[in-house]
């Protein structure tokens, strides 16, 4: 038993050397259509309840498909789901699997579904993911170990005809339906392999592609899944992901025609890029907020107007054209433009004022709220050390200075895992973080700022007349007045701003013009089945 | 030989366990944990995996839990690459380490080796101070910036090898190359300094003038008694060097994207993988005591006057 797995990995591992080293290089089958995807990170798992990033979302999306599905646009559409109908009270959808089957033959049943959201909601599985399925009927309560997991709101009433119960009508449900966490999972597997399911030489799986090989921070290797039921339409054979840690390697690769595509490029480049490889370049508006929580638990910024002050002397444009400078749109409200059914028009009261302007008035309100040069107006501003953070840092330290000389912010950086440790903790005074969206619906961000959401509602923003709209508007069906009741929250909330919204996200991706089948779109996900290469469409056409 | 090799190796041991209380004693002072994400999970949840993973129990009892595991050879598992062990991540990234950093010690050990004899040989001509300048280049220019000219000229604009990633079946053997070489340069100067410096005070000692005056021919000299003596200050220092290179260069892996060990020990410490972390300490330290043992044994086959036989 000693070391045996370390053993065995270390011996596979040697093999694999000395292999290439007797084959030296080996052309690829010609007839097989390989694509080579720069995905950013390492997979941290693959299983679909214990996953929580973009990048594992991009693999386990080609592997597993739930309910619903992702168009090329991200738009949802029905996936395993064939048909569906819902209860006059919005609370019972009740769905109609179609045909299909697992990689290794077995039928995907309704019980598959039951299993796997039983599974995520048992709190030994440690899903940190759960709470995406909180509007199911008792996942929450199970999730805490208050109810048992079989008594949750989902139920097979035949192989082919699954039945959900909700905790409120949340016509959002296709969208939240395309996330992992909502996939079924193959009982029979997982019954077999335990937690060892998840290694290719035990997973099966139900979408266009299964696991073959799973190197660390090498690669991810997936194939057609012929079992898949719209395999006909599957145009690549084989998917290799990429962990491309360093954007501006993964660039050079795009450019040598070692990566189809890569799914990021430092923002500074793209005036670079747009010059040498202006084909491959696509930047589109992403569903996420770059925002700074405001510790409203502390006196000092406890009263509104103070925290108005403080996010209406942040000059955006200088912040989004001068040091982000990809197109990301300077954000004056919490919800993204584009979200689905969400057409807000929120704005914080003063964002069409020019700064300099706003920067007198924020002076008016914190004289008026005592500070002035006997009195500084001391805090700190929290950063990560990762990204554009440290870039951006400087800048509103400098905003905020202008304000008046006894405003006087001090800079504070950290790690991720630390700066996360302390907003959990509320031991922040000002800090920064992003949200970027699971599903495209305006209630995955307005429920941050909901009081039953602390830890994740950094601020601890607690406003009940807010709570009690965001509540109403997910009661609500008919979709234009819950877009309505939701954005006199939104605005409610902005005009408090417990959260200071900076920039929106874009996506900034680099796909070389030999691949075809890819739209930009607003959620970011791009599954590898719609996309193909130009030269194999003409082949085939 | 063979009491003074055991003898090292049992005062290994408790140099291992100082080393690994060490570092898993700071490791748990840092602030933050493996399980505080951008994303915070439910509380209920939280608690749970600290449960599962013993991390709810006093720090002492943990390090004699870790201690109990490792000398079964249990690295545990990690607490950050869910679907994986400690042990099976490192075999899978200590092979690849250890491959790119021998193929690089090997290429410096031979040019180095070699233009440094040139160097001084040839001293004070141009052929000395060309090979000087390269090692004046090769130690200043860091891999950081080397990596990525190599691979924009060499692989972007002239298309010659593939600049990232390990994948032999696509690429074969020749993903290997600017790694290797972008690893090897600095080595190659480093060693070629070293080995010009010791050979000019070599080739100037008393007993090369009489293997000259007894009338050997001047390669007999250099190559069976000069060289032999001149490369006994690089045994010394090819031992912690052959170290710090086969186990894994962040800067090159994250340059030219490869799956080592160096970008275990870098995200592993800052993610808060408290296994991970241990488990690359634990085989760095193992690594840098068997190759200075190495290279102390191969000093005292090379030099007849040091004896560890006491």
């Amino acid at each position: 038993m000693i070391g045996s797995k370390f053993v065995k990995s270390a011996l596979v591992s040697a093999s694999v050397l000395a292999l290439a080293a007797c084959s030296g290089s080996e052309p690829a089958d010609t007839g097989t259509l390989v694509l080579h995807r720069g995905n950013n990170a390492e997979p941290l798992s693959l299983d679909p309840h214990r996953a929580s990033g973009t990048w594992e979302n991009n693999i386990i999306g080609d592997m597993f498909m739930g309910l619903f599905t992702e168009d090329p646009n991200g738009e949802p559409v029905p996936g395993i789901a064939e048909s569906w109908t819902t209860s006059e009270d919005g609370l019972t959808w009740t769905f109609s699997l179609r045909e299909a089957n697992w990689s290794d033959g077995e039928p995907v049943t309704a019980s598959d579904f039951v299993f796997a959201w039983r599974r995520i909601s048992n709190p030994d599985t440690g899903a940190p993911y759960v709470s995406l399925l909180f509007p199911i009927a008792g996942v929450e309560q199970s999730s805490r170990g208050e109810i048992d997991p079989s008594e949750i709101g989902v139920r097979a009433i035949d192989e082919r005809t699954l039945e959900v119960t909700l905790v409120n009508p949340a016509p959002y449900l296709p969208g939240l339906l395309t996330h992992y966490t909502t996939f079924p999972m193959p009982d029979h597997v997982i019954a077999e392999h335990g937690d060892e399911w998840i290694r290719p030489e035990n997973i099966q799986t139900n979408g266009a592609f299964r696991l073959v090989d799973w190197r660390t921070n090498n690669y991810v290797h997936l194939v057609r899944n012929e079992q898949f039921f719209d395999n006909a339409n599957t145009c690549l054979d084989e998917v290799y992901f990429y962990p491309t840690v360093d954007n501006s390697a993964a660039g050079r690769r795009v450019r040598n025609g070692e990566l189809d595509l890569n799914m990021e490029f430092p923002g500074q480049q793209l005036e670079f890029l747009r010059r040498e490889i202006p084909d491959y370049v696509r930047v589109h508006p992403f569903m996420g907020t770059v925002y700074f929580s405001i510790n409203t638990t502390m006196d000092q910024f406890s009263d509104p107007q103070v925290r108005n002050a403080l996010g209406m002397a942040i000059d955006r444009e200088f912040i989004a054209n001068e040091i982000l400078r990809a197109g990301q749109p300077p954000a004056y409200a919490f919800v993204p433009p584009g979200v689905a059914n969400y057409d807000s028009g929120v704005r914080a009261s003063w964002a069409d004022i020019p700064v300099e302007e706003r920067r007198e008035t924020a002076r008016e309100i914190l004289e008026a709220a005592g500070y002035g040069p006997d009195n500084p107006f001391r805090f700190e501003y929290a950063y990560r050390a990762t990204g554009d953070n440290p870039r951006i840092a400087p800048v509103v330290q400098n905003d905020w200075s202008a304000i008046a000389d006894w405003v006087q912010p001090e800079l504070i950086v950290s790690d991720t895992q630390i700066h996360y440790d302390n907003l959990r903790a509320g031991a922040f005074e000002v800090a920064d973080g992003g949200w970027i969206a699971d599903y495209n619906d305006a209630y995955n961000f307005l429920f941050l700022a909901e009081f039953r959401s602390v830890p994740m509602n950094y601020p601890r923003y607690n406003n009940p007349d807010y709570d009690a709209l965001v509540t109403a508007a997910n009661s609500e069906q008919d979709l234009e007045r819950r877009s309505a009741m939701m954005a006199e929250a939104e605005q409610m909330m902005i005009d408090d701003m417990p959260f200071i919204p900076i920039v929106y996200y874009v996506n900034k991706n680099l796909v070389s013009p030999r691949v075809t089948g890819w739209e930009d779109n607003l959620v970011n996900i791009h599954r590898s089945r719609y996309l193909c290469f130009a030269d194999a469409e003409t082949d085939a056409g | 030989m063979f009491a003074f090799v055991l003898r090292r190796l049992l005062v290994a041991i408790p140099t291992i366990i100082v080393i690994t209380a060490v570092a898993f004693f700071m490791m748990k002072v840092a602030p933050g944990g493996p399980f505080d994400l951008e994303r915070p999970m439910p509380e209920e949840i939280r608690e749970r995996l600290l449960a599962e993973y013993g991390l709810d129990q006093p720090v002492w009892k943990q390090y004699i839990d870790y201690m109990a595991g490792l000398v079964q050879g249990d690295f545990g598992p990690s607490l950050k690459f869910l679907d994986k062990d400690v042990a099976e991540l490192i075999g899978e990234g200590l092979p690849v380490s250890l491959m790119i950093g021998a193929l690089a010690m090997l290429v410096a050990v031979v040019l180095g080796t070699f233009l440094g004899a040139i160097a001084a040989l040839r001293q004070n001509t141009s052929g000395d101070f060309a090979v000087m300048s390269f090692a004046m280049i090769g130690v200043s220019i860091p891999p950081l910036v080397m990596g990525p000219i190599l691979a924009l000229v060499l692989g972007v604009y002239m298309g010659i090898f593939p600049t990232g990633g390990l994948n032999y079946s696509r690429f074969g053997l020749s993903v290997l190359v600017l790694p290797v070489i972008t690893l090897a340069l600095p080595q190659i100067a480093i060693i070629a300094r070293l080995m010009r410096a010791s050979m000019i005070e070599v080739i100037r000692s008393n007993y090369i003038r009489t293997a000259r005056a007894k009338g050997l021919s001047a390669s007999a000299v250099i190559i069976r008694h000069a060289l032999r003596a001149a490369v006994l200050p690089l045994v010394s220092y090819l031992g912690p060097a052959s170290a710090a290179v086969i186990s894994g260069s962040l800067v090159i892996e994250r340059v030219f994207q490869l799956p080592g060990m160096g970008a275990y020990f870098v995200d592993a410490a800052l993610q808060r993988d408290y296994t991970l972390v241990m488990g690359v300490v634990v085989v760095y330290a193992s690594l840098i005591i068997i190759l200075n043992l190495v290279a102390d044994v191969i000093y005292s086959i090379l030099n007849p006057r040091v004896s560890y036989d006491s």
